[in-house]
């Protein structure tokens, strides 16, 4: 009797090619290797060092307590529609109907994954801005779509330039990929540029999908989304969500604004795929919305603060560091110290104990910097710019 | 402004070091002490103590919340009462409230006879006190923003995208 578990009776290979070809990430090890170490100092971390806000966590609590536990309408709860979307018009200016424009889901990370899906025949190319949050390349993989990705320079404030945009697109291109604020750069968009961006966007043809999940931490300036350009409505996906701002990553709850044919389709992969988002994590963000406001704000400043400490430490010992108007991380070159950004990340873990995030994890236009988040104690700030003068200073001798 | 600044960070931690502070507060560290020394000195600032979780001290001590009804002077109102009851060291704190009682204090003794015979021999006979509501303290759970009980340690990642 031929044994079917018999290793020679699988003759196909058992993974999908455009999974197998996905990279797992260059920087995986380093990951996993600061993840078993002790008494490090993490910068490496990409989310707020603060606890959910009580206030929502007791609603979550409450919501439990009350038996709120069976599915919510695939969209999500009607009530949680209607606050995110007055939320949006008052502070992004653009209109969004609660009955079939607007989609609860699970965090951004999936808000991407059904928007790309809902979108992309395969073969079909998506532009999005290097350096940029890991995922994107991937997920436009996992839906049959070519990533296609744009440089953004240190000399641009690693803004997105119009004219390297242009150079980008070719007959297939469908869709375009904007986050500012930027994670890792810290980047933001002028209303200028991003007209510019709106034009080259309606001229082409191409949907934008535009992620602001970083869009309340702004320290300087406005925040514009592209969606609320004129002749932008139509053709953009704007997604956000509740990790950043409010301190809920682990709660797992973000969203997609859009036209109602598109959210009509991105609702089409999520009934099947995900059901509905957690009817404990769409209450708690409600309160989130009505009146989470003044902790946000307060998350905010701290983050302002520590943002300025960590620029000025940079800069002080001599890695050049651009002050980031958004999100919470700075992006400093390492180039000074003559090392590649991963050589850099690991010298500096094992002599000093300080996890940083290598540029190249953000793609390869990141090389020459490391990502440093801020979302971290005064003190381990403080303490880790003094290792990191105490590192650069042992390769110069 | 900067004042302002200064003050959030002193009351987060008053005994920050005046380089963090400055850090911070983005401004010059001899910037940064004059402004404390200004609100010292003006009287904004009266002083500084830790927060304390006794429990964990060990320490016997009594405290209670003592309100208190009065009759308002002629002339002066509540000050002179309360005035007269703020001299006591026993006093900690010293609040006029609205409501159905008129002062509110905290007093601390070494034990509950000291806590209450300063209550039954000096409070309740000042001039003006008409009566006294005394609840001894069992248990903090919280002062001045801080938490007491001590919530297990709860790790995130340290390296994540
Ligand atoms: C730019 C960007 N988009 C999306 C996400 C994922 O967010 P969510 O927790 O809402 O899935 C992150 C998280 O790091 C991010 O940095």
């Amino acid at each position: 009797m031929k044994n079917i578990n018999d290793s020679k009776s699988v003759r196909r290979p058992l993974v999908a090619d455009h999974i197998k070809s996905l990279p797992k990430s260059g920087i995986r090890a380093f990951f996993d290797l600061v993840n078993t170490m002790d008494d490090v100092i993490s910068l490496g971390v990409g989310e707020p060092d603060f606890t959910t806000p009580w206030t929502i966590r007791e609603t979550g609590i409450f919501s439990l307590e009350k038996g709120h536990t069976s599915y919510t309408s695939n969209l999500g709860t009607i009530a949680l529609r209607r606050e995110v979307c007055r939320y949006v018009r008052q502070n992004y200016n653009v209109e969004y109907s609660p009955e079939n424009e607007c989609i609860i889901t699970i965090g951004v990370s999936e808000a991407l994954d059904i928007a790309m899906r809902a979108l992309l025949n395969p073969g079909d190319e998506v532009i999005y801005t290097e350096p940029c949050f890991v995922s994107y390349p991937a997920e436009v993989r996992m839906a049959h779509g070519v990533p296609v990705p744009v440089e953004t320079y240190v000399d641009d404030a690693f803004a997105l330039d119009p004219a390297r945009l242009r150079e980008k697109i070719t007959p297939r291109s469908r869709v375009l990929l904007l986050n500012f604020p930027c994670n890792p750069t810290g980047a933001v968009m002028s209303r200028e540029k991003l007209l510019e961006v709106a034009e080259i966007a309606i001229e082409n043809d191409l949907v934008v999908i535009t992620d602001e999940i970083y869009s309340e931490l702004l320290y300087e300036g406005e925040h514009v989304s592209i969606a609320s350009l004129p002749g932008m409505r139509e053709r953009t996906i704007f997604l956000h969500g509740f990790s950043k701002a409010f301190a809920m990553t682990g709660w797992r709850v973000g969203y997609a604004c859009g036209p109602h044919e598109i959210i009509d389709a991105m609702m089409k992969v999520h009934q099947y795929a995900i059901m509905c988002a957690s009817t404990t994590s769409q209450e708690a963000a409600l309160e989130a919305l009505r009146n989470g406001e003044k902790s946000m704000l307060e998350m905010r400043e701290s983050y302002r603060e520590r943002r300025n400490l960590m620029v000025s430490g940079f800069n002080r010992i001599g890695l050049d560091c651009l002050l980031p108007k958004g999100a919470f991380y700075t992006f400093p070159s390492i180039r000074s110290t003559g090392l590649s950004s991963t050589e850099f990340a690991e010298k500096l873990l094992k002599a000093e104990r300080v996890a940083v995030v290598p540029g190249p994890a953000f793609g390869a236009c990141g090389e020459g910097f490391v990502r440093c988040c801020y979302a971290s104690s005064v003190e381990d700030i403080l303490e880790a710019i003094e290792r990191i003068d105490r590192f650069v200073k042992s390769l110069k001798k | 402004m900067k004042e302002e600044k200064i003050l959030q960070l002193l009351n987060e931690n008053a005994r920050m070091s005046l380089a963090e502070m400055a850090l911070r507060a983005e401004m010059a560290e001899n910037e940064a002490e004059a402004a404390i020394q200004s609100l010292e000195k003006s009287g904004v600032i009266r002083g500084y103590k830790p927060i304390l979780n006794e429990a964990e001290l060990g320490e016997n001590k009594v405290k209670a919340l003592i309100e208190v009804r009065v009759t308002p002077r002629r002339e002066g109102g509540f000050d002179q009462v309360a005035q007269r009851i703020a001299r006591y060291p026993e006093v900690t704190d010293l609040f006029l409230v609205s409501g159905s009682f008129d002062l509110l204090l905290t007093v601390e003794g070494n034990s509950l006879n000291e806590v209450a015979s300063f209550v039954s021999a000096k409070l309740s006979t000042i001039e003006g006190v008409l009566s006294t509501s005394t609840a001894f303290l069992l248990k903090k759970y919280k002062e001045s923003g801080r938490i007491m009980q001590n919530d297990e340690e709860y790790k995130r990642l340290k390296i994540c995208p």
